[in-house]
């Protein structure tokens, strides 16, 4: 074996962050200054731009796996790599003036922030059912660490119990699944998996309990119906910036273990999951929609807007062709830049001691500050998918998908709860638009944030609607990243 | 002026949004005059912008003009596709109108937050002039859509003391049927092996049962705008809750975008659907015209009876499409831009007790005309309008539908017509009860005649009533060639 055949460059961006990472915490150890991170704030986000850049070169260039197969580079390896670094970046940045007030701003927090870059960059690039394994135990590894990281708070260790308990059951499925898997194709790589399916028809009993919990491991993870209990728990209890960095990011690399698993894997038995899936997202779409509605604080509305905007992703999934995939994709990547824009402006709102999580405290937020309210109303209709916004794209595309694969059902059911689901995001804007401010609460100019989140967030929030004329190019793109991609 | 020759569409829906977003970030409640002049500034260079459409629109012709034409999102074909004909000339110039009118009309009455309130109707106008434009499905949703955001504001911020659920009401209602229409406009992409111009749906062979689901996703759109009975109880709410001008808009121009979507989607693509389905849409339009006209008469609001009203004008536009006959659908046309004129005049004749008053029950008023003897005039000729006086635009409208309808089947005739009495008797009873009679109320008798913007506005709409009354031949000449095509193409059968 030499480092040839290890093909160590094309897992540089990993190797990258990784390395840096540990360069961060050693720094952090060190180099004790009077602000918080001074030193090792500006070298995560350095790292996060090396990861990206790292990933960017060599766009387009065929395919190639890594470490004897264990890991694969292509274009939507590389194009949601790059996404996931700088969304991270991004969340760091929103996060700084809350965590810091909440004593959450230390090295170690930046540090799991970074490895659990590292862990979704490693789920992107898996080629192999343990480098998939590898990839989300460390991702949920530092979750659990992030979260459990606010110590004073009573909801957030219940939060990260919770979070780690289902999770690790979870995983348990998930990898009893994959040992089944094995046990079956004789394979761990994806390829040899795949390969198998000509051997293996999709009516054996094995074969479907093994995919069968496969699917509920992943489904667990995304925080799908039926598995989806955890997630308003731990939005709810996490501090914001938690919540913001585990509600953004990670959907770059859940779609890829679901393209990677489900399509480059899984591929040959389509007809197992496919149902299994059309019936998960269109019971998370109306669950989701539906339950949200009860909610009184903003961060549980989020979790369920979530929970049903992931069963969106999925319909693209069971479409299991081309245009579906990179619907799906695209879905994801607009619901990162919309998610990173709502937690954004919670965050904004928030200052020491005055958590901004209750719904009410959106309340004549047009009177105390109208731009945010504006980039809020921009946001919610997006994620309520009303155009002009990239939300409206990325929900017309998976919809799409679906009927093009012949699901008229599930499509006019899912339109059908949209419907449900754009009321609670109205709500929102009945509530900064239409309501008076409480008397004594604070003007928003009084809450002391930086003019460059301002700036960043107005940027964030804008681009969902300016990118409607040039919304081809971004499809163009996406889908150019998956032409290497190969449709098993 | 290359820009104005080929791209006088554009110029028109991106002008007043471009102005909107202006006057959004230099006007703020301080700041009051700035918002107000830079709005009407805004909205009158639109209005002027707009004349070019009229003058140099060919009459002879009924294929797309102005047409401009650019890729948009390639994957799809989805192309920037504008263009108009005689049916959406008219429409668009109701809008840029209006438009002026109601931002004179938003004068002193709005205080808080004026420059969101102009903002929203300039951005509102340069989407609904897009509606009527587009001639790409997704395009066409696009603007449809949108559409939505700041009228939802408009009810739910500047609106009355029920506003938050008339505007959530009106929200979800447009937008389930417009998600239907999403669906059918999928659909038909992957019909027509890949192309979202409606021009080439238009030409689309498609079965009877896929014609018939198609028909009733756009069905579930356009009726829940026009609207029609039984999904016409949004109408009223928001009618009622909101302020002066965002019923002027919502009872002027988006109703009539359900109606040019029959004409422009529906019908062309699922003609036989449409043939096969009118019995039933003649039946709720009849239903409309003289129900809804029943209703209407025992109001005690007169925001309300005047919603009620548009319903049953409403009836009678979709009467005159679907017997499929020229005069009735040149008729119907007529109707719709008379209707905007008269409806939104009665909004305004109405925001102009409501502001001295604050009231807008019929009961509070009784011999207005002792106080107030200009705006008396107004009140009286548009409800003559309403009720379809001849040498009003209510009459031409009203009398073309009926003559047609009248060569095609007797009776639905004979029951529309019905609605010539029971219009005039709403229309004139609640003018009768406001206008006419002893003062009873001590506050009516310390009321102002109109002021000087009041008057402009008034005259500006009563103006465009008694010309299209007196003289439609012009309006007429621009819609003919379009409307007999129109009518030839659901003549043939798709099957």
């Amino acid at each position: 074996m030499t480092l040839t055949s290890l093909n160590l460059w094309a897992v540089a961006p990993e190797i990258a962050v990784a390395m840096l990472a540990c360069l961060v915490l050693l720094v952090d150890l060190y180099f004790r200054s009077a602000k918080p991170c001074a030193l090792s704030y500006p070298l995560t986000l350095a790292t996060l731009m090396v990861g990206a850049l790292l990933s960017l070169t060599g766009l387009f260039d065929p395919p190639q796996l890594a470490l004897n197969g264990l890991v694969i580079r292509d274009g939507v390896a590389d194009v949601l790599k790059a996404g996931t670094c700088l969304g991270t970046a991004g969340v760091l940045f929103y996060a700084r003036d809350y965590a810091q007030e909440r004593d959450l701003w230390r090295g170690e927090y930046l540090v799991l922030s970074l490895f659990g870059t590292v862990g979704m960059m490693t789920m992107i690039g898996a080629a192999h059912l343990l480098t998939l394994y590898v990839g989300i135990e460390l991702l949920a590894l530092c979750l659990y660490g992030m979260i459990a990281m606010q110590r004073d708070s009573v909801r957030a260790a219940e939060a990260a119990m919770k979070y780690f308990i289902l999770g690790a059951l979870a995983s348990g499925v998930l990898l009893y699944g994959m040992s089944l898997l094995y046990g079956l194709t004789g394979s761990l790589s994806l390829e040899g998996v795949s390969d198998a399916s000509g051997a293996l028809t999709s009516d054996s009993l094995p074969l479907m309990l093994a995919i069968a919990m496969i699917v509920a491991g992943l489904l667990f993870k995304l925080g799908v119906v039926p598995f989806h209990m955890w997630v308003p728990d731990v939005y709810d209890g996490s501090a914001t910036s938690t919540t913001l960095y585990l509600s953004a990011v990670p959907k770059l690399a859940a779609f890829a273990i679901l393209l990677r698993l489900l399509s480059s894997g899984l591929g040959g038995w389509i007809e197992v999951w496919q149902d299994m899936l059309a019936i998960a997202a269109v019971l998370s779409i109306g669950l989701g929609n539906v339950v949200a509605i009860a909610q009184t604080s903003i961060k549980r509305m989020l979790a369920y807007s979530t929970i049903a905007n992931m069963g969106f992703l999925l319909l693209g999934f069971f479409a299991g062709t081309a245009a579906g995939y990179s619907a799906a994709m695209m879905y994801s990547v607009i619901y990162m830049v919309t998610t990173l824009a709502v937690f954004g402006i919670i965050l904004a709102l928030t200052r020491a001691g005055f958590e901004s999580d209750a719904l009410d405290d959106f309340r004549g937020l047009n009177q105390r500050n109208p731009w945010l309210a504006l980039l809020m109303l921009i946001v919610m209709f997006s994620l309520a998918g009303i155009p002009p916004t990239a939300g409206f794209f990325a929900k017309f595309l998976v919809l799409q998908a679906a009927l093009d694969a012949g699901f008229v059902e599930v499509v006019v059911a899912a339109v059908v709860l949209a419907v449900i689901g754009a009321f609670y995001y109205l709500r929102v804007v009945k509530l900064m638009y239409f309501d008076d401010p409480e008397t004594g609460t604070l003007k928003v100019s009084a809450y002391g944030y930086r003019r460059s989140m301002i700036w960043a967030l107005s940027g964030n929030a804008v681009l969902l609607v300016v990118i409607t004329p040039w919304i081809g190019q971004v499809m163009d793109f996406v889908g150019a990243s998956l032409t290497n991609f190969v449709v098993s | 002026m290359t820009l104005l020759d080929h791209h006088l569409l554009s110029v028109l829906i991106w002008f007043p949004v471009v102005g909107g977003i202006l006057v959004l970030v230099a006007g703020n409640d301080r700041r009051i005059n700035t918002a107000r002049w830079a709005a009407l500034g805004f909205s009158v260079a639109t209005f002027v912008l707009s004349m070019p459409l009229w003058s140099r629109f060919d009459r002879a012709s009924a294929d797309m003009q102005f047409v401009e034409r650019l890729p948009w999102i390639g994957r799809f074909q989805i192309e920037y596709l504008l263009g108009v004909d005689g049916i959406s000339v008219p429409l668009i110039l109701l809008t840029t109108v209006l438009t002026v009118v109601v931002v004179m009309a938003g004068w002193q009455v709005i205080r808080d937050r004026i420059a969101q309130y102009f903002a929203a109707f300039l951005i509102m106008e340069g989407l609904m002039i897009g509606v009527f434009c587009a001639l790409d499905g997704i395009l066409f949703y696009l603007f449809w859509e949108a559409m939505l955001i700041p009228m939802f504001l408009i009810i739910g911020v500047w609106g009355g003391p029920n506003r938050v659920y008339a505007a959530i009401k009106f929200f979800l209602y447009t937008l389930l049927g417009s998600l239907l229409m999403l669906v059918a406009l999928l659909y038909l992409y992957r019909a027509s092996g890949g192309s979202f111009d409606l021009m080439v749906f238009h030409q689309l062979p498609l079965s009877a049962g896929v014609q018939t689901l198609v028909f009733l996703a756009f069905f579930a759109a356009f009726a829940v705008k026009i609207p029609m009975v039984p999904l016409h109880t949004w109408l009223p709410d928001a009618h009622v809750e909101a302020p002066t001008g965002g019923s002027v808009i919502l009872a002027a121009i988006t109703l009539k975008m359900g109606a040019y979507g029959f004409l422009r989607l529906a019908l062309p693509i699922a003609p036989d659907a449409a043939h096969q389905i009118a019995p039933i849409i003649i039946g709720l339009s009849l239903l409309a015209v003289v129900y809804i006209a029943l209703v209407a008469l025992v109001q005690q609001d007169m925001k309300k009876l005047i919603a009620y009203s548009s319903i049953s004008h409403m009836g009678f536009v979709t009467l005159g499409f679907f017997v499929f006959e020229t005069r009735a659908m040149e008729g119907a046309i007529v109707q719709m831009i008379s209707h905007g004129f008269v409806s939104g005049a009665l909004f305004l004749c109405v925001g102009v007790l409501y502001d001295r008053l604050h009231s807008r029950e019929i009961a509070t008023y009784g011999g207005v005309i002792k106080v107030m003897p200009v705006f008396a005039f107004f009140i009286v000729f548009f409800a003559m309008a309403n009720a379809g006086l001849p040498g009003t635009s209510g009459f031409v409208g009203e009398f073309l539908v009926i003559l047609g309808t009248f060569s095609v089947n007797g009776w639905y005739a004979a029951i529309a017509a019905l609605t010539l009495i029971v219009g005039a008797a709403y229309t004139l009873w609640m003018v009768k009860r406001v206008v006419f009679g002893p003062i009873e109320n001590p506050q009516v008798a310390e009321l102002k005649d109109l002021d000087r913007r009041e008057f402009a506005v008034l005259m500006i709409v009563a103006s465009g009533v008694l010309i299209i009354g007196v003289w439609p031949a012009p309006l007429l000449e621009v819609m003919d060639a379009s409307v007999d095509r129109l009518l030839m193409h659901v003549a043939v059968s798709k099957l």
